[in-house]
Parts: structure tokens; sequence; C-alpha cells
């Protein structure tokens, strides 16, 4: 039986080989030569040759790995060892969480740690940042927003503009940004109330691009396409990083070196980033987080339970923009400068994808994400124009790995004792 | 104190040029089961639509008393707030529960307004007060109550979706009961049942009535069901009540068995 089910996987591979090789042909094989004496026919066949056997050996890989994975054993006795082991995969989550956060903590002192990754890290904490307050949206309260980005860049133009315009310090203006970023959050949850599913992701979707579009054309107050510069950076209680008298490394007695304020800003996201996941992860298991979850279940039945859609649907955008609200002042202050450009429909895309991919509603999963989808991407700088194909590429992998994202299994919020656990 | 009383007068539902329910009216005491029944798309389901505010009838009003002597017009209540403040609960034909969330949490959702106003709308709970400790305790207890009764305590963790149909049905109506209703709705719930699941239906029902003074109304085909346990019926055709009374009246009225019942009753007894 085994014999005949690879011959059929080298079958369908070479058949797959062939394909691939007919489409190679005229889009690989040939190139026009541009020279001096005009235009010219060149031939590149070994490319065509590269991906036929490419694809023949992809192909095959995966036939006998589908092949494997279908034979796998799956009895009842298979499912029994299963539910045995749910609870300690739960526990091994748990474990893999602290020993993220420790990792997370010591990793400026790590040998192979330099200034660059701190700060590819901050980026990649943003996202964390800004994946978890999509998560109360989308995960929780499931209600598809494509225009996170907005409160995203409220927050950072309601911190530049607070900083430059009243000198106001960044411990003030961060919370102040989380409240306007989370009044444009009930703002826009008005209108949509009655959306859902694909209608309430277009409006989004809307919303997202009129923010940016208005940044853009308010030049009196947003400077319009330049955005704004100058933006403070933050201080430690008030201690400046710079050098000479008075600033940071001066008061402490240490040489002045650029790279303290990076990380400085690391250890600040880090913080934000984990008060954040502490908050929802707290909020999920009240009264509140079981209406989100609920809602995004049934609707109706939460009205026929007395619960208040509204006020379950305005309370989640808010938190989520709450969250946007903060990351956005973090961005502020971090890059110095802020313009429209940074806030364009991708990030929203990003963010969405970094929620999804994490496997909704679980926040390990949402790290991860970050980490393969903002951090990855950074270090595979070098690839250059492939960058983007290996990005893809490493989507629709997970696609048919993991549909349903990489860590997907739901923690009940509460527990009865003498029930025996699913 | 006064039996709370649920009066339907002249109630009427259009949608465009149909009447789904025309000029209806009866009453539901407190401490009756009282049930509606029906040929297929007589209008059941749309008054139960317009008891718990799924739509706003064209015409009449629906007024609920409790024993207190408080009187609600449900028709000009929104649907959350029927159930909030009326306590007029309902359950669904195709079962409606919370798939993704365990059979314990759907029954911690029901009790949500009672908790979120111990957690001071979740200031309390995030900081972990006592108040909001003592809450979750009780609403604990209530829901291990509920489970127990409706025989649920073993599958309390598990997805209320990857339960049996019968215990669906089941969860259901102890979901309903956690958010603490004074009239409870009950939309078919014997379908899809089996005989012996069946018997168990109508004993939970007959206590909820017996020992919790709930007041039922309920809409069933199943007419073994309705005959044994209700002590009013009320029967709709076209959206109009064609008959109101005792199990026995209505076995006996000619309309009844002509519209609904038809003759095989009256052959078998005969």
């Amino acid at each position: 039986m085994a014999r005949g089910l690879s011959l059929a996987a080298l079958r369908d591979a070479a058949a797959a080989g062939i394909v691939a090789g007919l489409l190679a042909l005229p889009l690989l094989g040939f190139r026009l030569l541009d020279s001096a004496q005009g235009l010219s026919l060149g031939y590149r066949l070994s490319w065509v040759f590269y991906a036929v056997i490419g694809v023949f050996l992809g192909r095959l890989v995966l036939n006998l790995i589908g092949a494997k994975w279908a034979a796998r054993p799956r009895s009842t006795h298979h499912n029994a060892a299963m539910a045995r082991f749910t609870p300690s995969a739960s526990q091994s989550e748990y474990i893999a969480g602290w020993a993220m956060i420790a990792i997370a903590f010591v990793l400026p002192f790590l040998p192979f740690v330099d200034r660059n990754v701190v700060d590819r890290m901050t980026l990649v904490l943003i996202y964390v940042m800004l994946g978890t307050g999509l998560n109360i949206v989308v995960g929780l309260a499931g209600l598809l927003d494509l225009g996170y980005v907005a409160f995203y860049a409220v927050g950072a133009y309601s911190y530049a503009l607070l900083a430059l315009n009243f000198d106001l310090s960044f411990w003030i203006c961060l919370p102040l940004a989380g409240i306007f970023a989370a009044a444009f959050g009930v703002l826009l949850g008005f209108p949509v109330l009655r959306l859902r599913g694909d209608y309430l992701a277009i409006v989004t979707l809307g919303f997202g691009e009129i923010v940016r579009v208005i940044l853009i054309n308010w030049q009196s107050l947003t400077g319009g396409p330049n955005g704004l510069v100058g933006i403070p950076r933050p201080s430690f209680f008030g201690l400046e990083f710079r050098a000479g008298a008075g600033g940071f490394a001066d008061v402490f007695g240490l040489a002045f070196s650029p790279a303290q304020r990076i990380y400085f800003l690391y250890y600040l996201i880090l913080a934000l980033a984990l008060i954040t996941i502490a908050f929802v992860q707290r909020v999920r298991s009240l009264p509140i987080g079981r209406a989100w979850e609920a809602l995004r279940e049934d609707e109706i039945a939460c009205r026929s339970l007395g619960l208040n859609p509204t006020t379950i649907k305005l309370s989640a955008f808010a938190l989520g923009a709450a969250f946007a609200g903060f990351a956005g002042s973090f961005f502020a202050t971090r890059q110095g400068f802020i313009s429209p450009e940074s806030f364009s429909f991708i990030e929203s895309a990003i963010i969405l994808a970094i929620v999804v991919l994490g496997g909704m509603g679980s926040q390990i999963g949402i790290v991860l994400a970050a980490v393969l989808l903002v951090g990855l991407p950074e270090w595979f700088r070098d690839l250059q124009q492939y960058r983007m194909l290996a990005f893809g590429g490493a989507m629709v992998l997970i696609m048919l790995w993991r549909p349903q994202g990489l860590l997907s299994r739901r923690t009940p919020t509460a527990k009865l004792a003498e029930a025996g656990s699913s | 104190m006064t039996q709370p009383v649920l009066d339907v007068s002249n109630l009427s539902m259009r949608f465009g040029g149909l009447a789904a329910i025309d000029n209806l009216s009866f009453t539901a005491r407190g401490d009756h089961i009282t049930a509606i029944i029906g040929p297929n798309g007589a209008g059941k389901t749309t008054v139960f639509n317009c008891l718990t505010g799924f739509y706003r009838p064209t015409g009449g009003s629906v007024r609920v008393t409790h024993d207190n002597g408080k009187q609600f017009q449900l028709e000009r209540m929104a649907g959350f707030e029927i159930a909030r403040k009326a306590r007029v609960l309902r359950t669904f034909q195709n079962i409606r529960l919370f798939a993704g969330m365990t059979a314990l949490e759907n029954l911690l959702v029901a009790q949500h307004t009672e908790l979120m106003r111990a957690s001071w709308y979740s200031v309390a709970g995030l900081l972990g007060l006592k108040p909001y400790e003592k809450a979750t305790r009780t609403a604990m207890e209530r829901a291990r109550y509920w489970l127990d009764r409706v025989g649920l305590t073993a599958q309390a963790n598990n997805p209320a979706g990857s339960l049996s149909y019968g215990l669906q049905r089941k969860l259901e109506i102890a979901r309903a009961m956690c958010a603490n209703p004074v009239f409870l709705c009950l939309d078919e719930p014997a379908a899809g049942l089996n005989p012996r699941e069946d018997q168990e239906l109508v004993e939970i029902l007959l206590e909820l009535k017996r020992e919790h003074n709930i007041a039922i109304i309920l809409i069933e085909h199943d007419m073994g069901v309705v005959m044994h346990i209700s002590d009013h019926i009320v029967v709709l055709d076209h959206g109009a009540c064609i008959a109101d009374g005792t199990p026995a009246e209505i076995r006996a009225n000619e309309k009844v068995i002509k519209a609904y019942l038809g003759q095989d009753d009256s052959e078998e007894d005969g």
C-alpha cells in the first residue's frame, strides 16, 4: 500500500513539475535584452530547470508528509490520551508565557544582542501591544475592524500635538492619548453598531482612511504630509537622555551613550505591553469580557438575556482603541517624527494579521505572530526584493499548516472544579 | 402580594400586507403553564418575538405585572430591558447557545447584569475587591445548582456546542433560569428530544412551576407534553386566537380539531 502511495505521490509531483515547466518557460525562460544594438531575445533555460525541480521536489515532499499525516493513528485511545494531556498543554502555555517574559527582560544583556536587535524588538513589542488591543475588538467581541490604525494615529498625533503645543510630559500625555483614542473608538462605534461582519469591515476600513486623509489635509494642525517633527523624547523621571550635565548618564555617573535611550525605550514598551496583556487577561474573565465573547457567539441570545449589545460593543471599541492610543503615543515619542504615511491601511492589515495568525483570542499566539510578522521581515532585509515573497510564502505555509492560527485553544474563563475537564 | 400576570390585548403584528398576528388577546397567569399551539405559520413564534422585544408590535399592548404590583408595558421597552427589568426570558426554536463557551460560562453570561453591577462596571473586578468576589461566588453557586438540576454538572467545562442536542435544550433552559425570570417563554422545548428526554423535560418544567414559582409560556407541537403539563391553552390559526381554555376544553373544541388537532385523536378515543 505504501508503495502504491509513493508511486501516486511521484506521479502527482511529476504532473506538477510539468505544469510548472510550461508556466516557467514563457515567464522565466525568455528575457528581452536591451543593448546598444536594440532589443534582442535572451534565454534563461536553466531557471526553468530550477523551477521544475523545485516544484517537483516540493510537491513530492508535501504529498509524502500529507500521506503520513492522514495515516496517523486516530483511535479513541488516541483521543483519550489527548484529553489527558490537555491540562498540561495549558500548563506548558503558562510556562512558555513566563519564559517569554523572562527572555524579554534579559534580552538587552544577552551576548549576541546589539542595539539594532533591541530596536527591532521595541518595534515588535509595539505590535504586540497593538495586537493585544485589537484582539479585544476582533478576537473577543468578534467585530472585524479594518481601521484600527486610525486609533494608533489618534494616539500618536495626540501625544505629538500635546507635547509640542502645551509642553506636557510623556507621562501626562500617555493617558490623555489613550482617552482621546478611546473617545474616537466610541465615536466610530456609534454609527457602526448595527453592522456586522463584512459591512462592519468596510465601514471601519473607510474610517481608517478618513483619519489618514484628514491628517494629510489639515495642514495648519497636523503639518499635512510633512508630519510633525521634533516631538519630545521621554525622560527617565525628568532626566533626559542627553550628553552633558543634568542628563541621565551624568546623574547616574555613567558614560553617555545614545544606546541608553534605546534600552530605556525598550523597557518602557515592554512594561506597557505587559500591562496591556495583564489587563486584557484579567478583563477576559470579568463579566464584561465574557459578555464580549457572548456577543461574538450570538448577539440575539445576548439580548434575550438582558445584555445591552450597544454598551458591550462600545466598551470593546473604546478599550481596544485606548490601547492603540497608548501604543501610538509611544510610537511618536520613539520616532520623534510622525507623518500620515506611518498610518496607512497596510498597518491595519498587519495588526489584523497578527491577531488572526496568532489564533483569535490567544495571547501567546499574538506575541509569536508579532515576532514572525514584524521581527522576521526586518531580519530578512538582506533578501531585498524577495522579502515580501518570503512573507507571502510564510503566510501560505501557515494557512496550510494551521488554518485556525498558531495557537487557537480557548481557555475557559471559569471552571467548575467537580466537573471533568474537557 | 398578587400573582404575576402577563396581559396581551389586541396585539397585532403586520409585515407589509401580511397580518402575522391579528388582534390577539389572552392572559397568562403566574401560577399557570400556558401553552400556545397551532399549525405551522400560525404566528406562534411571532407572538414570542413580540413578547420578548425582538419585534415591535404594530398594534395593541403587552403588559406584565409582577407580584409586587410593578407594571411593565413590554411593547415600549427595548429587547434587553424586557429580560432585565420585566424579567421575561425566552429560549429559541433553533437553540441559541454561546457555542464556543463552556456550559458554565453560558450560565455566568446569563447573570451578567448582577455581576456587572457587583464588579462596579469592571473596576472592582479588576482590583479583585471583596463585593465582586462574593458576587462571583453566588453566581457560581447558582450556575452549579442549575447545572446539577438539568444533569450537566459533569459537562460543565465542555463547550456548549459540543453537547448533545437534548443537553443543549436543557442548558438553554438553565441559562434562562439563571437570568432570574418571572415569565419564561419556551419556544418548542421538546423539539428533537427522544421520549426519555421528553419525560425529563416535563419533570423540569413542572418543578419550575411548583418550586420556583416561574410562570411558563410554551409553544409546543408535542400534544402529549402540552396536554399533560399545561393549565391553559391558547390556540392560534392565521394569527388569530381560535380557542382559549383548559386542555379538556381545547380537546373538545370543534374549531381546534378542524384547524390543528385533526380527527386522529377522536378516532383513537372512539
